[in-house]
């Protein structure tokens, strides 16, 4: 870590409640401003790429899902698209339509996800129960085509593993409605909150100049105006099938990035039912023989931007190297040009708009050293809040209200 | 920019490359030594525009390869970079950070499970591996004992 | 039954731990808390320190870098407490049993510096969130 000799230093991490890896944030502050951010992770390495090594092209889908509980469709998916790009294997459309409902499913819970937490930083606790709460059905049926709530591990190389069955099709499309009507009730009662916009506009702002040196990808990117999105750009699956559109918005603030996410979520049901509605009959994978010596690339837009796969056999029957970039990656270093200049206050906020995939719900700091003030998550938690409610007061509103019909 | 422009305007840099293999045009790889890995890069960063996804570093036996993959957004097409480094026991390349800000941590990643020396690096200190790891071992070189 | 035994089987509350996790554990804890399960019915609450913890709840198959933060977050922790490894990796290190950056499993790491230690095993990957509340309420039953 650096050396900050004489300054204020506030430690976040390393259990924190926002990274999916556990990481270690070193913030430097003057009075209330942050002037230096620094991270260390390695909490949550556990060697991925190297086991891939010992697995067969096979078993690696299911490693790859484990990367990231909440990624877990969109990672197989890439790999298996290089695997396939290597062994010139086409899949059948069924697959592909499979591969896109599941992909789509996945997005709709994980911005959700993103929505309830996002809500809980600012002290809007209801909001987060709620968001959480309608998430469910869309894991119920993502068990109910799997196997398993998340985790799903249904591609394959060559097609995919487990169908949809058609007498599941009326009752997805049942679920997908009332999922669609509730999105709309957060997103009308969050877009429409005076207090929410005081509180989010203009915090944490990423340009989109920084947004292309940092080369962020997914809703961080298309929050600060990039207009990048891997199923439009370089159409895998069965999107260039289907009709949607892309989210943009060039504010690059906090608020920016909530909109994408909660448009993306309508535009995420609006794929999946054209999809189920146009499900072309047929097999949903093709036998593969072997897979050939060479190396390919494959990405894929994950909720929470493009996820990057390298894969490089030698025509043996296990990947000699398999590269992993997940969007975090190059999502959490851009923290350093949108948190500089902040006040303490809108930190986690800030780190939450990037949705560096949260995890644990708490965190500690046993990290105390001479000059570190050691604060904890909560703390920061609670400012965060306060400002919620000191904007409350000075507008004299009351806040988000939700109402269920 | 079209594939074909794309096409032609690498061929600015083809004295810089000793290879090029295009699989499709959504897949370009480009074959070049370590030395000129850095010029190949801007160009391909700052003339063309790409954006930078991420580089991975490879141990080839008798060499270490590593790749920089760039995506081009606007035709979906992917372009890779692939520089040798034939020194095994003191490898280095320049790297690539003062010009992509981006490339800072996956350089010092590299840097941890490989060994490879970044010239040029602001920063090359441990960020994969843990605190107490020693110095020396890189896990993902082909010699390095299964713990 | 001793009495602090007594006590800590009344609504415990308990402190998450990643110790390098994907994830999908975190969020199956966090989702037993949510509306549909909602185990603050029962008086089991997340707490945001170790200090206030009953329980732990370790997810994940611990990193050498995550080791020492766990043992320090165990340490912290008043005793008795009880350790609920959840899920596959927390139990055995799961799909990372040979990783090089893997130290785990939570029990060797745990009954290393405290051999008495009461653990508790939740398996699944991940455990789906009845499972998690069927384990919580088979170990308080046992203890
Ligand atoms: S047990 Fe499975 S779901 Fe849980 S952390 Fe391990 S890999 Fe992830």
């Amino acid at each position: 870590m650096k050396k900050t000799i004489g300054k204020p230093v506030l430690a976040v991490g390393p259990f924190h409640p926002l990274q999916e890896e556990i990481e270690f944030f070193q913030l430097t502050i003057d009075g209330e401003i942050v002037t230096d951010i620094d991270v260390r992770i390695s909490y949550n390495h556990r060697g991925i790429e190297k086991i891939s090594e010992t697995l067969q092209y096979d078993q690696v889908p299911f490693l790859v899902s484990r990367i990231c509980g909440i990624c877990s469709a969109s990672h197989p998916l890439a790999y298996v698209q290089a695997v396939e790009e290597m062994a010139d294997i086409t899949p059948p459309d069924r697959a592909m339509y499979i591969r896109t409902i599941i992909n789509e499913l996945e997005r709709i819970h994980s911005h959700l996800l993103w929505v309830g937490l996002g809500g809980h930083f600012i002290g809007y606790d209801t909001v987060f129960m709620w968001a959480w709460k309608y998430r469910e059905p869309v894991l119920e049926l993502l068990e109910e085509i799997t196997g398993n709530r998340n985790n799903y591990g249904n591609v394959k190389v060559g097609g995919c593993r487990e169908d949809i069955k058609d007498e599941i099709i009326p009752r997805m499309l049942k679920e997908l409605e009332t999922v669609e009507r509730k999105t709309d009730m957060l997103t009308n009662a969050i877009l429409d909150d005076p207090v929410l916009h005081a509180r989010l506009k203009g915090v944490g702002i990423l340009t989109r100049e920084d947004a292309i040196k940092c080369a962020v990808t997914g809703p961080t990117a298309r929050g600060s105006g990039v207009d990048i999105d891997v199923r439009r750009d370089d159409p895998y699956a069965a999107y260039s099938d289907l009709d949607w559109k892309v989210i943009v918005q060039p504010e690059g603030d906090v608020f920016a990035k909530a909109v994408v996410r909660l448009l993306e979520t309508f535009e995420a049901i609006k794929i999946i039912r054209q999809a189920l509605n146009k499900l072309p009959g047929g097999p949903i994978a093709v036998e593969v023989k072997d897979i050939p010596a060479g190396e390919a690339v494959g990405h894929v837009e994950a909720p929470r931007g493009e996820t990057f796969h390298y894969v490089r056999g030698d025509g043996g029957n296990t990947p000699v190297r398999h590269k992993v970039r997940a969007p975090s990656y190059v999502n959490v270093p851009s923290f350093a040009a949108s948190c500089i200049g902040q006040s303490i206050s809108d930190v986690t906020l800030t780190l939450a708009s990037v949705d560096p995939c949260y995890s644990c719900t708490e965190r500690i700091a046993v990290i105390d050293s001479d000059n570190k003030i050691v604060c904890d998550y909560n703390m920061l938690v609670k400012l965060s809040r306060e400002k919620t409610q000191r904007i409350k007061e000075e507008s004299g509103l009351e806040g988000i209200t939700l109402k269920e019909e | 920019m079209s594939y074909e422009a794309l096409k032609s305007k690498l061929d600015q840099i083809s004295d810089k490359l000793t290879g090029i293999d295009v699989k499709s045009d959504k897949r370009i790889f480009l074959n070049c030594d370590a030395d000129n890995a850095l010029a190949v890069n801007k160009f391909i960063f700052e003339d063309i525009g790409a954006r930078f996804c991420i580089e991975t570093g490879i141990d080839c036996d008798d060499r270490f390869e590593i790749i920089y993959h760039y995506s081009y957004d606007q035709t979906g097409c992917i372009i890779n970079v692939k520089a040798s480094i034939f020194d095994r026991d003191d490898p280095r390349i320049d790297s690539l950070t003062p010009v992509v800000s981006a490339a800072e941590w996956i350089e010092r990643e590299i840097h941890d499970i490989l060994g490879i020396n970044f010239n040029g690096h602001p920063r090359m200190e441990r960020l994969i591996l843990a605190d107490d790891w020693p110095e020396g071992v890189y896990p993902m070189r082909k010699d390095s004992v299964k713990q | 039954m001793s009495w602090n035994i007594w006590a800590l089987k009344k609504s415990p509350w308990v402190f998450h731990v990643n110790t390098g996790a994907c994830n999908n554990c975190d969020i199956e804890i966090v989702n037993c808390l949510t509306p549909k399960f909602d185990v603050e019915r029962f008086g089991i609450k997340l707490v945001g320190s170790p200090r206030h913890a009953d329980a732990l709840l370790v997810t994940g198959a611990v990193t050498a870098q995550a080791r020492p933060r766990l043992e320090e977050v165990y340490r912290q922790t008043p005793k008795p407490c009880v350790v609920f490894a959840i899920g596959a990796c927390a139990c055995d290190r799961g799909i990372f049993h040979n990783s090089y950056h893997v130290v785990g499993p939570v029990d060797k790491i745990i009954k290393a510096i405290d051999p008495d230690a009461i653990i508790a095993y939740v398996p699944g990957c991940p455990p789906k969130p009845e499972a998690i509340i069927s384990g919580v309420v088979k170990a308080l039953a046992v203890l």
